[in-house]
């Protein structure tokens, strides 16, 4: 089982494009969609979570889509918490739209980098300075 | 009828006897048995709050240099300390930034590092006098080569607060941290049920004089904090319903815990710093009983626009502190997440240290010499072209 998080930038021509849809049935890959940015006449972006029974699945589905003009750039990216250094103040929790930062029922920080979808909001939100997004 | 003094319980701590419970334990007895019970059993509440409190310093006295200097300008760590006091005292404020590192470095981290006895860069500058001839000085110093280092908080442990959100299209990067735009959070920073003047909403126990937890050391509160607004709406209960009395806090740096005390920084807002401060209520009558078996349900606030840059912002309603402890409130029909800013589980920790203290006998209850103003409101600074005076 591999998975990977990968970052789609496509042009406007090609929002149409049913991509998820051929990446599920022409590959058999498992997608997560982890974020999602499309607006008219403008760059869209897409965050995928591609999951599959085999990497070469994976790489076809992914060539695929560079074939049709989408720009595939690898998430390498993490976000890194010194939890040590933690307060649990929570306010870090309040940008964290995909609740991979989350308040325990003991009012302790906990993080899922299952959940985290890089988007960085955390890293300024955070007084302490504590959480680092990393390559 | 029960009526205890001071005395009275402090006898029964050297004794070992109190009996003493945290807020939050409290509160379950007070509805099972009732105020008049609870004052019988129960001598002490402690409570405790970690949040954001940007009216915080401290005054440092760094001791004779040869030859000697009369400061007039100080950096530590090139952060600005206020040298406008006698030769080589000075005053650290948190929220002054560093002139080389900007926002992510400032006065109140200036302060933990001295409270972790890391070396800290002095600078000082003078104008030279025949009796202060030098004119610039740098050396290290630590909290240890310090004579004295205290803080001294001018608006602390703020009883109760807004909670904040944002209608605007902008992300806003505030003091109640980063709200974001269209209503899409709520912060909020109050330790609720557990925070020290909502247990003495009047403050009958609480004034000038009363020993505390501060940091993680023993302080005292030195007069009511500045903005102190008891004459601000309140609930039947007595409990406000938005930002209202507040405490000037002054303690021993040299003693405190970097546990109790950190530096922080708000995204373009700039540095304060979070302040562990713990209350001990002592439960002098059935009164009181009833005071600190208030509950998260029945203290409220209101939730102001951030957008609005305004001294009076548009309210979006009232909310209390349990629905904003759920993880969201109801904003026009919407349901908008919520997010604390200060911590809970180090408040917690702070008022079951206190516990501890006066369990063990090593922290007595101080009668205030003098109460705190119980009707006062906040003046507004009006900009005028000329002066007026005010009789």
């Amino acid at each position: 089982m591999s998975k990977r998080r990968v970052v789609l930038t496509f042009p406007p021509s090609l929002v149409e494009l049913p991509i998820t849809y051929r990446l599920v049935k022409d590959f058999d890959l498992k997608i997560n969609i982890m974020r999602a940015h499309i607006s008219p006449k403008e760059e869209g972006k897409l965050v995928l979570e591609v999951e599959d029974g085999s990497t070469e699945q994976v790489e076809a589905g992914l060539r695929f889509l560079e074939e049709q003009g989408i720009r595939v750039t690898r998430l390498s990216k993490e976000i890194k918490w010194d939890q040590e250094s933690c307060v649990h103040c929570g306010a870090c929790t309040a940008v964290c739209l995909s609740q991979a930062l989350y308040m325990s029922p003991d009012w302790e920080l906990d993080f899922d980098p299952n959940k985290c979808i890089v988007c960085e909001l955390c890293v300024t939100a955070c007084p302490l300075q504590i959480l680092e997004a990393t390559f | 009828m029960v009526q205890k003094t001071f005395a009275e319980i402090n006898e029964k701590i050297k004794a070992g006897k109190a009996v003493v419970l945290t807020a939050e334990e409290v509160i379950p007895l007070v509805e099972e048995k009732g105020p008049e019970k609870v004052a019988e059993e129960v001598d002490v509440v402690t409570t405790g709050t970690f949040g954001p409190m940007c009216s915080s310093g401290a005054f440092l006295n760094f001791g004779h240099a040869d030859p000697p200097i009369r400061m007039s300008k100080v950096w530590l760590n090139d952060v600005p300390a206020y040298g406008g006091l006698a030769a080589v005292d000075a005053y650290i404020g948190a929220t002054e930034l560093s002139e080389t590192k900007g926002m992510a470095y400032g006065g109140a981290h200036v302060i933990e590092d001295l409270i972790a006895g890391k070396p800290v860069l002095l600078r000082a500058s003078s104008y030279g006098t025949d009796c202060y001839p030098n004119r610039a000085i740098e050396t290290y110093i630590t909290k240890d080569s310090l004579n004295q280092a205290y803080l001294f908080n001018p608006r602390n442990a703020y009883q109760n607060y807004a909670a904040a959100v944002n209608s605007g299209n902008r992300t806003l990067y505030t003091y109640m941290g980063t709200l974001l735009p269209r209503f899409g959070n709520v912060t909020y920073s109050s330790a609720g049920e557990l925070s020290p003047l909502i247990n003495d909403p009047c403050f009958r126990t609480v004034g000038v004089g009363t020993r505390i937890f501060l940091g993680g050391a023993q302080g005292y509160v030195a007069w009511e904090g500045t903005q102190h607004n008891p004459s601000a709406p309140r609930g039947p209960n007595g409990v406000p319903l938005g930002a209202a009395g507040t405490l000037a806090l002054i303690g021993d740096l040299k003693k405190m815990d970097t546990a109790f005390i950190r530096a922080a920084r708000f995204h373009n807002y700039g540095t304060t710093l979070f302040v562990g401060v713990g209350i001990p209520i002592p439960i002098l009558d059935a009164e009181m009983a009833r005071f600190v078996g208030v509950k998260n349900e029945d203290i409220y606030t209101s939730i102001f626009d951030y957008s609005v840059p305004k001294r009076s912002r548009p309210t979006y309603g009232q909310v209390n502190y349990a629905q904003l402890r759920q993880g969201y409130v109801q904003i026009n029909g919407k349901e908008v997440p919520t997010a604390p800013l200060s911590s809970l589980k180090k408040a917690r920790e702070i008022a079951a240290a206190l516990k501890a203290w006066i369990q063990q006998g090593e922290f007595l209850l101080q009668e205030p010499v003098q109460l705190l103003p119980r009707e006062q409101t906040q003046k507004p600074l009006e900009i005028r072209t000329e002066g007026v005076t005010v009789r």
